[in-house]
């Protein structure tokens, strides 16, 4: 197997909230079209971490950065990124499904219009529900608001619209937390299905979860990389105790 | 004002129960501990009493007066009637003239404090940093509560000589130098209402968008503007309706000739600058000129009641949405 290319790296990445570090001294390799996870106990800073990646944390004030984020090797964090390019190349999907007050159709052509998308509207409204799964449940009402489907059409309509802009990337925190079983697994279906067109980085803190999607995971605890590995082997054979004993359900 | 009762929540007149002397216990509450709490539950009654029976009270003597003034006078001739005499003969009670007098100052009023109450609504809650809100937003509280009289009086000194500077042909009281005074008057209360409106929008709506390389500009008209647009266009009906109820500045700024026209560099009369001129002059109560007045207060007050009505359902509307 040739080794897979990188995307996004972190060098000895520190994000602080005013005085205290979220995410410590961070180092992590994420390959191309792959799906990765990121798994810890809820405020090990994991989302934090994850917004690193495509500068969501700009939006806080009191946020900052030390080390290095990079993407394709060049340093996100550098003063000639426009975060608003990098984000149409990283997308995002958040923990609670999101979709705008606006139609459904709406919600998948606003973002790629506002960025210069200037082939068939209906196309690509077409083309991203079908990758999401879920044109079959709404080709009938794409007038209506997003606000009016169910929660897990919410996140898949979420995720339709993030594909819609064509990334490179698709950041997602938790989109199965506000879910119920069924719209989960739909979703980790997807995830599966979507990780050979594009490099997948997941936020969960379900295990099972991680196994089920995921190539590679990385363990965070107390905002430390604690390990980082293949999936199958952070989870069958752990190199840290503590990763051992958070991965068997013996953590805290 | 009697019609603010209907957008703010009415005081409720029951405290929590058990609130004194719960902590020991039912059994041990003395019979002192009980009787006082059932003089302020009265006392915050009385109170809740008192404010439903004056508005009441006001109502009533509206209604009965005008309904005096309309046996004289038929509605129709009052609602459609294109000239407005009471006082001198031949005379006529067509409110229109007055009617249009206020409609101008409100929608003159609307074109200044709509865009820059607004935009600074905009700049406020998407663009300001929390130093600059904190100055600002108490600033634009401060701001609508200087006294009406000071706008009308601002009116005259320096926007009418401007206005006439501009345009010569300008009155010296005129209709546009008083919509002015009363868009900036009504300015704070846009910007203050649209900024709550436009900053309830849940933040991560907003998320969303950025997420998806919208830039703050496009977050703002596309995502957070849309979102709200209940909430704002809201502050507009309510800002507008107290520029309908605005008396002061427009009696001091826009003159006392009740007249049917376009042109806002004429002088004209608001329904308010007429009931302030009667209720000021010698005229003698009990005649139909003295119940003119009640008469035009009643449609004032129906109008600045349904627009206060229908901003409170807007606002409502737009809580369960997002609440
Ligand atoms: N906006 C913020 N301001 C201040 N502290 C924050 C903020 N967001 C998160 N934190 C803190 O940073 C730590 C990591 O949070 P987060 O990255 O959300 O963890 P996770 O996603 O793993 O639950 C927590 O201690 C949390 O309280
Ligand atoms: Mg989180």
């Amino acid at each position: 197997m040739v080794k897979p290319q990188t995307v996004l790296e972190t060098r000895n990445l520190t994000i602080r909230y005013g005085d205290s570090a979220a995410v410590i001294d961070v180092s992590l390799r994420i390959p191309a079209k792959t799906v990765t996870a990121i798994i810890g106990p809820s405020g090990c800073g994991k989302s934090t971490l994850l917004r690193a990646l495509n500068r969501m944390n700009d939006l806080v004030s009191t946020v900052s950065v030390q080390g290095e984020a990079l993407f394709h090797g060049k340093n996100l964090y550098a003063s000639d990124v426009d975060p608003v390019e990098l984000r149409q190349r990283i997308g995002m999907v958040f923990q609670k499904p999101n979709p705008f007050p606006k139609s459904i159709a709406k919600n998948i052509s606003w973002a790629p219009l506002l960025n210069g998308y200037r082939g068939d509207v209906d196309e690509l409204v077409e083309k991203s529900l079908r990758q999401a799964a879920l044109w079959h449940e709404v080709k009938h009402k794409l007038n209506d608001s997003g606000l009016e489907l169910s929660g897990g059409q919410q996140q898949r309509l979420c995720i339709a619209r993030t594909l819609a802009m064509n990334p490179e990337v698709i950041l997602l925190d938790e989109p199965c937390s506000a879910l119920d079983p069924a719209s989960t697994s739909r979703i980790e279906d997807l995830l599966v299905e979507l990780a050979g067109r594009y490099t997948i980085v997941i936020v969960t803190h379900n295990m099972q979860q991680a196994a089920r999607v995921s190539d590679y995971t990385a363990f965070l605890c107390d905002g430390r990389l604690v390990e980082f590995g293949p999936t199958d082997r952070v989870f069958t054979r752990p190199e840290n105790s503590e990763t051992e004993a958070y991965v068997t359900g013996k953590f805290g | 004002m009697p019609v603010l009762s209907q957008v703010l929540p009415s005081p409720s007149p029951s405290p929590s129960p058990g609130s004194i002397g719960g902590f020991d216990g039912l059994g041990s509450v003395s019979r002192w501990q009980r009787g006082r709490e059932r003089m302020v539950v009265a006392a915050l009654f009385l109170c809740a009493l008192l404010s439903v029976l004056t508005t009441v009270a006001i109502v009533t003597v509206l209604a009965t007066e005008a309904f005096g003034f309309f046996r004289e006078v038929g509605i129709l001739e009052f609602i459609a009637g294109r000239e407005w005499t009471p006082l001198f003969n031949p005379r006529h009670f067509g409110v229109l003239p007055l009617l249009g007098g206020t409609v101008m100052i409100a929608v003159g009023a609307g074109l200044v404090a709509i865009p820059l109450g607004l935009g600074s609504a905009l700049y406020l809650s998407e663009y300001a940093s929390s130093g600059v809100r904190t100055v600002v937003k108490p600033l634009l509280e401060i701001l609508a509560g200087i006294p009406t009289v000071v706008y009308g009086y601002f009116a005259l000194t320096v926007v009418t000589p401007a206005l006439r500077y501009l345009a010569p042909e300008t009155r010296i009281f005129n209709a546009a130098s008083a919509a002015i005074v009363v868009g900036i008057m009504i300015l704070p209360m846009v910007a203050s209402l649209s900024d709550d409106a436009l900053r309830s929008v849940p933040r991560s709506l907003k998320e969303g968008a950025y997420a998806l390389a919208a830039t703050r500009l496009e977050v703002s008209t596309g995502v957070v503007l849309p979102a709200a647009l209940s909430g704002v266009f809201a502050s507009f009906v309510l800002a507008l309706s107290r520029a309908v109820g605005e008396t002061m500045a427009v009696t001091l700024a826009a003159g006392a000739t009740p007249q049917l026209t376009m042109n806002p560099l004429e002088s004209i009369q608001t329904m308010t600058a007429y009931i302030v001129q009667i209720s000021l002059g010698d005229t003698p109560a009990g005649t139909i000129e003295y119940r003119t007045i009640f008469a035009v207060g009643l449609l004032l007050f129906t109008i600045t009641l349904a627009m206060n009505l229908v901003s409170h359902r807007i606002v409502r509307g737009f809580r369960e949405r997002y609440e």
